[in-house]
């Protein structure tokens, strides 16, 4: 069997359920006349996602990059500050309270109150909800990417006299690589999630949150539904693309990084 | 058997003496109370000599090597290395080194770990990849050059951290064990390779081994540990010539046999407390 028959094989079952789950969504609502506040089917919530597609795929694209920004930022600071936490073990112990701390914290809680900060306006806000959402996975899994160096490793590079720069560049970092990249895979979604939730509390009406609140305030529940598809896209989208990378990361790092 | 002294050699480059350990003691601090590792050991290895370190589990083997090595201090003693310092040495890349487990780097390919330490020193890409191509031929895994060592059994890969080892040509080679996990067959294969490899590059070896027909077969001289504290019990000077060496009859030897009995006895026979501060050359 080629490579292309196993993957259509394989992606054959999940989407004849979704198929099987779609019509028998559509005829449970047909059949029932269950009224559209409680579950609009889906024949009126794909022709509203075609009716107003214009509109859905620019707030698809505003809170795509609301995410990416935040997902970008938070990741960054992530692996800065464990790098950071890696050699100095003082800042170390200092730090690992705090992310435990910001980990339980709904963060976009914080959200009402940036606005009021940033304008509400601006998305600077939407931001910083999803950098903080995505810096706390990237910073745990990098933190104990960096921990994994093995001891036969740290000797080799001792004997070689390496300069710290180089042992870095030739163990630490690809060693640590493949769990970098598991945090942002796990950062990846949390970010979208956390940019679109951040929207229900206010600021411009740009992005999918905002006219999910907007359509479910006026009643439009296949409209608001219809959104809640376009937000679905842009989960799906960033877990997709952090995946690969994160299998392409880690084909060549061994089965070590588990 | 004539007791001979320190095998005739032919002037080496770099001096008489490759290692010279004087005291050296190492005691390791533990929340389970503190353990003495080794106890005043003296060594001396000169250029171009392959010394044995065998005894029991835990008679401190390693941690004499790690000493050479310099990674890791001795509490008291000093140890030189050509001459200089054990850190002077390690920073000048004066020992090429091999570890029970192979360590390779498991995202480089077979070429690319064997050329890291000459990367890693500044050789040009060019000559680097020439010295590769010979290592790689040398240990018999031309097919392999381009394999991750995830594709290759551990035998092969311990064939590729012992190419890495000697990729610098080092006037000392350190190795810990490196024949300990593969099977008799590979094993004997590998020894007479190293052989091959010693004969070609000159250099000085210390090898830690469990094996007494190994240390017999590649050493002029074993040295026996002895635990509790770490200290050496005897030195047995291995009377055959390198050149019998690379030849695979001389395992059936009687002279090869006799040399076995005699570290066998050093091991297992010596007296509980051996003469202190005998000659040990
Ligand atoms: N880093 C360390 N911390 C504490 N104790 C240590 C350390 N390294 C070695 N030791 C102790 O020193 C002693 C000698 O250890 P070493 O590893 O040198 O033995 P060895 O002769 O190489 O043994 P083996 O043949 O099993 O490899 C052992 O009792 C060991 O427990
Ligand atoms: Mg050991």
């Amino acid at each position: 069997m080629t490579a292309a028959r196993t993957a259509t094989a394989r992606a054959l079952p999940p989407v004849l359920l979704l198929v099987v789950l779609l019509a028998t969504w559509q005829t449970v609502v047909v059949v029932g006349q269950i009224p559209a506040f409680l579950l609009p089917s889906p024949s009126a919530i794909g022709s509203e996602l075609v009716a107003l597609w214009p509109t859905i795929s620019s707030a698809i694209l505003v809170t795509g990059g609301n995410s990416l920004l935040g997902l970008l930022l938070g990741a960054l600071i992530g692996v800065v500050v464990a790098v950071v936490a890696g050699l100095l073990p003082s800042a170390d112990r200092m730090l690992q309270p705090f992310v435990a701390g910001l980990a339980v914290v709904p963060i976009v809680a914080l959200a009402p109150v940036l606005y009021t900060m940033y304008g509400a306006a601006s998305e600077v806000a939407r931001v910083i909800v999803a950098a903080i959402a995505a810096f706390v996975p990237v910073f745990v899994t990098t933190t104990r990417g960096l921990r994994q160096v093995r001891p036969v490793h740290r000797d080799l590079m001792r004997a070689y006299g390496a300069t710290p720069r180089q042992a870095t560049v030739t163990v630490t970092v690809p060693t640590a690589l493949p769990f970098v990249f598991t945090g942002l895979r796990l950062a990846s979604s949390l970010a979208v999630i956390s940019a679109i939730v951040a929207e229900y509390f206010g600021g411009p009406r740009t992005g999918i949150g905002s006219f999910i609140t907007t359509a479910a305030a006026g009643s439009n529940y296949a409209r608001a539904w219809a959104f809640v598809v376009g937000g679905i896209l842009v989960g799906l989208a960033f877990y997709g693309v952090t995946l690969a990378a994160e299998h392409l990361v880690r084909r060549r790092s061994g089965p070590r990084a588990g | 058997m004539t007791i001979q002294t320190a095998p005739q050699r032919e002037e080496h480059p770099r001096g008489a003496v490759a290692v010279e350990v004087t005291g050296a003691t190492r005691v390791f601090q533990g929340s389970a109370g503190t353990v003495t590792a080794l106890d005043g050991v003296d060594l001396t290895v000169g250029a171009g000599e392959f010394v044995s370190l065998i005894g029991p589990s835990g008679c401190g083997k390693s941690t004499l090597l790690r000493l050479i090595a310099d990674l890791d201090r001795p509490t008291a003693g000093t140890i030189e290395v050509f001459g200089r310092t054990a850190e002077q040495a390690r920073l000048a890349h004066d020992y090429g080194i091999a570890f029970q487990q192979a360590g390779l780097l498991p995202w480089r390919t077979v070429r690319a770990n064997i050329e890291l330490p000459l990367a890693m020193h500044g050789t040009g890409r060019a000559a680097r990849r020439e010295r590769a191509d010979h290592l790689i031929e040398l240990v018999g895994l031309t097919e392999f050059a381009d394999h991750y060592p995830d594709q290759l059994s551990g035998g092969m890969q311990q064939r590729v951290a012992i190419a890495r080892a000697v990729a610098e040509e080092p006037s000392l080679l350190l190795m810990d064990e490196p024949f300990g996990a593969l099977d008799e067959m590979t094993r004997e294969r590998l020894q007479g390779e190293l052989v091959r490899i010693c004969a070609e590059t000159r250099a000085a070896v210390v090898f830690v081994t469990h094996s007494i027909p190994e240390a017999v077969f590649l050493s002029d001289r074993v040295v026996v540990m002895s635990a509790r504290p770490g200290q050496i019990r005897e030195v047995v000077d291995i009377d055959l010539t390198r050149a019998a060496r690379s030849d695979e009859g001389l395992r059936e030897d009687a002279a090869y046999f006799a040399a076995v009995t005699r570290v066998r006895e050093a091991l297992h026979h010596g007296s509980p407390t051996p003469a202190q501060g005998v000659e040990l050359r």
